[in-house]
């Protein structure tokens, strides 16, 4: 052993390198949801948000929009659900952006924790959190109406499928930040593409009104999937193969875009 | 032990971003249990050692080895052998001051309780203890220095990194900070430190290494870089019709023989550069006395970094005329 020992070092318990990713993951995880309540206008503008949209859609223009038998209410908060996560990608976006930005990220990347930890402990923070919005946002659903019929399987199931959703477009907003760095760029090409998935969907009308080209794209974008599924679990309608597609869905996205930005974060950082 | 293994080595490091050269071929060596001062302007690639030292950055050419550990094979490894402190305070502004400290310590994979009591420990040590569970951005300038110093130091590494520890301080905080950094090498760590100040080069270093352009250009113990710059400055403005030549042929007796007087007409100014010492003052001004020299202002200045660029490099040391990689700690301390 070289001079180079430190006193710390003995006090160091041996774990396998998954170990540690998973642990200093949560280590900034932890850092991350203690900041939310100490900046609550991130929380109260991430809620908004959302909330206006409930009632926009259930108040001005749900009146005009025929979605066959179902009230127009039970209809739309399937796609509210979704839309509020989905959007929870601009957050983890920001949030990974300001990070680079402060010298902070020089003292993790010259610490022995593992590369991955800042962008996994930005993610699983943001699940936590979307998970808040979302009950929050079944409280505001509630009181203007929504009647939800599931049981525990098509809660549980209707759930899970939201964190997976929030998870995945959470690792596109973090490959995105890490590709354009400022926090400014980040927030308006962070909506970018969530606007066309987002409106090009079924969450707010049936995609049977739209033109034939965008309809195609509707039907077999991944909210669209995910927003079926999460209709029929939460309504108790049966939900037929947008199960499955919204899962894989999420896992392709997951598979290719946690590779991806952990390399991207690399080499962001080793500039 | 190696006895005289140098704790860090460096040996033609290079390093562009884009067309900006920031490293042209470094070479540098720090024994192990001393301070090495890295002096130089905004620009000169101080900070890029430093990254690359602290594995933050990998070179584009040459070899480095900090604590016997190759920093780019070895990188990995070498991350718990290192404590780095930047140039802006690496400390989450939404988190307490404790909150940091155990972060960080969580970080260098210390068990929980570990980490809390050597949080508690630094806190102490740092004059902490009252903004301990204070979040950070209610902090003064000083006190996130010292929180971002005492965060490198949790793991108790052996080798320390200090980019411009006290850049952007007051005189109050930098002289605290002084104290605190001599204190730690008393232990043994071995420490490199960065500054763009003479002085506190001149008051924690063992060894300078004069660096301009990417390159070592004096490397020597303060006394030894003081000497080629020639000792200190003495200065006289006179009074309207004050006798310039009378005062040049005066200070030509306390003039350093290579240095000579410079006279600035214009202004009644003249420079020289002197070998200082005790009682020079006082002589000169009996002399000038003599000379029947009117004197307005007479001073006598310790040599400043510029002194040391103007004799190295035939130019000055100008803060503002940074190349591209040194760019992000400008806007960091702006």
């Amino acid at each position: 052993m070289s001079s180079a020992t430190n006193a710390g070092a003995a006090k160091v318990r041996h774990h396998s390198k998954f170990y540690w990713a998973l642990a200093d993951g949560f280590v900034l995880a932890k850092r991350n949801l203690v900041q939310i309540p100490r900046i609550p206008e991130l929380v109260v503008f991430a809620t908004i948000q959302p909330v206006m949209f409930v009632l926009l859609f259930r108040y001005v223009f749900g009146g005009a929009i025929d979605v066959g038998g179902e009230s127009y209410v039970n209809y739309l908060m399937a796609g509210i659900f979704v839309q509020t996560v989905a959007f929870g990608a601009v957050g983890t976006g920001v949030g990974l952006a300001e990070d680079l930005q402060k010298g902070l990220v020089d003292r993790f990347r010259s610490l022995p924790m593992a590369r991955s930890a800042v962008l996994t402990g930005r993610t699983i923070a943001d699940l936590v959190r979307n998970l808040f919005v979302v009950f929050v946002m079944l409280i505001v659903g509630i009181l203007v109406g929504f009647r939800p019929e599931a049981g525990l399987a098509g809660w549980a199931g209707a759930l899970g499928l939201l964190l997976l959703l929030s998870f995945s477009f959470s690792w596109i907003g973090a490959t995105i930040a890490l590709l354009m760095r400022s926090t400014e760029a980040v927030q308006s090409a962070g909506f970018i593409w969530l606007f066309p998935l987002t409106f090009a969907s079924s969450a707010f009308v049936q995609t049977d009104n739209m033109p034939g080209w965008l309809q195609t794209f509707a039907d077999h974008q991944p909210m669209t999937q995910v927003i079926d599924a999460v209709r029929a679990l939460l309504l108790g309608q049966p939900v037929g193969s947008h199960g499955w597609r919204a899962l894989a869905w999420c896992l392709g996205i997951l598979v290719v875009f946690i590779p991806l930005s952990v390399t991207l974060y690399r080499r962001v950082a080793a500039r | 032990m190696n006895r005289g293994r140098p704790a860090i080595w460096a040996e033609g490091l290079r390093k562009s971003y884009g067309k900006t050269l920031a490293l042209d071929g470094l070479d540098l060596r720090v024994v192990e249990g001393t301070i090495l001062g890295l002096l130089g302007p905004n620009g000169a690639g101080k900070t890029t050692v430093v990254r690359i030292l602290t594995t933050l950055l990998s070179p584009d050419a040459g070899r480095a080895e900090v604590a016997g550990l190759d920093v780019v094979r070895q990188a990995d490894e070498l991350r718990s052998r290192i404590g780095l402190t930047g140039q802006y305070a690496a400390v989450d502004e939404y988190l307490t001051g404790r909150e940091n400290l155990e972060m960080v310590g969580r970080l260098y994979h210390l068990p929980k309780r570990e980490a809390r009591r050597r949080a508690d420990e630094l806190l102490e040590r740092f004059d902490l203890v009252d903004a301990a569970s204070r979040l950070v951005k209610t902090y003064s300038g000083g006190m996130r220095r010292r929180l971002d110093l005492s965060a490198s130091l949790v793991f108790s590494p052996p080798v320390l990194f200090l980019d411009e520890p006290t850049t952007g301080l007051d005189p109050r905080s930098r002289i605290a900070m002084w104290d605190i950094i001599g204190e730690l090498v008393s232990g043994g760590t071995t420490l490199l430190l960065t500054t763009q100040y003479l002085d506190e080069a001149d008051r924690l270093a063992d060894r300078i290494c004069v660096v301009d352009a990417g390159r070592v250009i004096a490397e020597g113990t303060s006394s030894e870089l003081k000497a080629r710059v020639g000792g200190e400055r003495l200065e006289v403005t006179l009074e309207q019709g004050g006798g310039l030549e009378d005062a040049a042929r005066v200070l030509e007796r306390y003039a350093h023989a290579d240095g000579g007087v410079r006279v600035d007409a214009e202004r009644r100014y003249l420079v020289a550069t002197v070998a200082g010492g005790a009682g020079l003052l006082a002589a000169v001004v009996r002399d000038l006395d003599a000379a029947r020299v009117k004197v307005d202002e007479l001073g006598l200045h310790r040599p400043t970094l510029d002194d040391v660029f103007l004799t190295l490099t035939g130019r000055a040391a100008e803060p503002d005329a940074t190349g591209d990689g040194e760019l992000r700690d400008e806007k960091e301390i702006a």
